[in-house]
């Protein structure tokens, strides 16, 4: 169960940090300028936004979950099954936000969902 | 109406960079934290030395370097580049990280687990690139 747990938290709220970084990205406009100290600006402007915030203590839950779960199985197993979070985006697209899935999406869905079945099948 | 446009130098470079720099930090965290052994914590003190132990493993550390380039890298293709078009780009981080499991970790991947992995590798694929938005402007 605790396994179970730890998934979920790297799925979900992985999921959400990521959603949320992204939005504060978005805020802060496009990166133009390359060098290092025009890029430390940028990543200084994106810390004055709260959605940057947040993202990243979603994502620090998710990093923390990921290292307690690779401590007891091997990294091929843990990384693919992670690919759930393309689930949990969609779900949370569709019930939380209104967007409208299309049939090649769930498609998308549905073969990530078999995937990882197979994995967690491969398991030997 | 010219769905084809050629990608840009910025995006293809981000992009390689987070394939390969995204699997590889967590492999080393992999390699690391199995050196680190059981993460099952009953008491604070055993917190304390179970945290010690992970921020003193070398490739614990090399991980994070290699996952925070993997985020900056994230970060900065996100600033110009839609969500729904770096994601399945990305998608075939999901089979670098199972040749670096192999080659560089020495795990054993089963046929069916090799099969698991492309089809995850489609599906991500997939669900990029439908339509990035399906609500309406406010």
């Amino acid at each position: 169960m605790l396994k179970f747990l730890y998934f979920f938290m790297i799925v979900v709220a992985g999921t959400g940090g990521e959603l949320c970084v992204s939005r504060a990205m978005k805020q802060t406009g496009e990166v133009k300028d390359f060098r290092p100290g025009a890029v430390a600006k940028v990543l200084w402007r994106a810390l004055s936004i709260k959605w940057m915030w947040l993202g990243v203590g979603l994502m620090t839950m998710a990093f923390f979950s990921l290292l307690a779960i690779l401590s007891i199985e091997k990294v091929s197993f843990v990384v693919p099954v992670t690919a759930l979070s393309y689930v949990a985006g969609a779900l949370g697209g569709r019930f939380f936000l209104g967007e409208k899935i299309s049939a090649s999406r769930w498609t998308g869905i549905a073969l990530v969902c078999v995937g990882v079945t197979l994995v967690f099948l491969g398991k030997g | 109406m010219d769905s084809h446009k050629p990608l840009h130098f910025k995006t293809f470079a981000m992009i390689l960079i987070m394939i390969i720099a995204g699997p590889l930090g967590n492999v080393l965290l992999g390699k690391g934290m199995k050196s680190v052994g059981s993460t099952t914590v009953a008491s604070f003190p055993e917190l304390v030395h179970v945290v010690g132990r992970v921020f003193t493993s070398e490739s614990v550390w090399l991980g994070i370097a290699s996952l925070l380039t993997f985020f900056v890298a994230n970060l900065l293709v996100l600033s110009w580049a839609d969500y729904s078009f770096v994601q399945p780009a990305s998608s075939m981080a999901y089979g670098v990280v199972a040749l670096f499991s192999v080659f560089l970790l020495g795990e054993q991947v089963s046929p069916l687990r090799w099969l698991g992995i492309a089809i995850i590798c489609a599906g991500v694929f997939v669900v990029g690139r439908t339509h990035p938005r399906t609500t309406e402007h406010s």
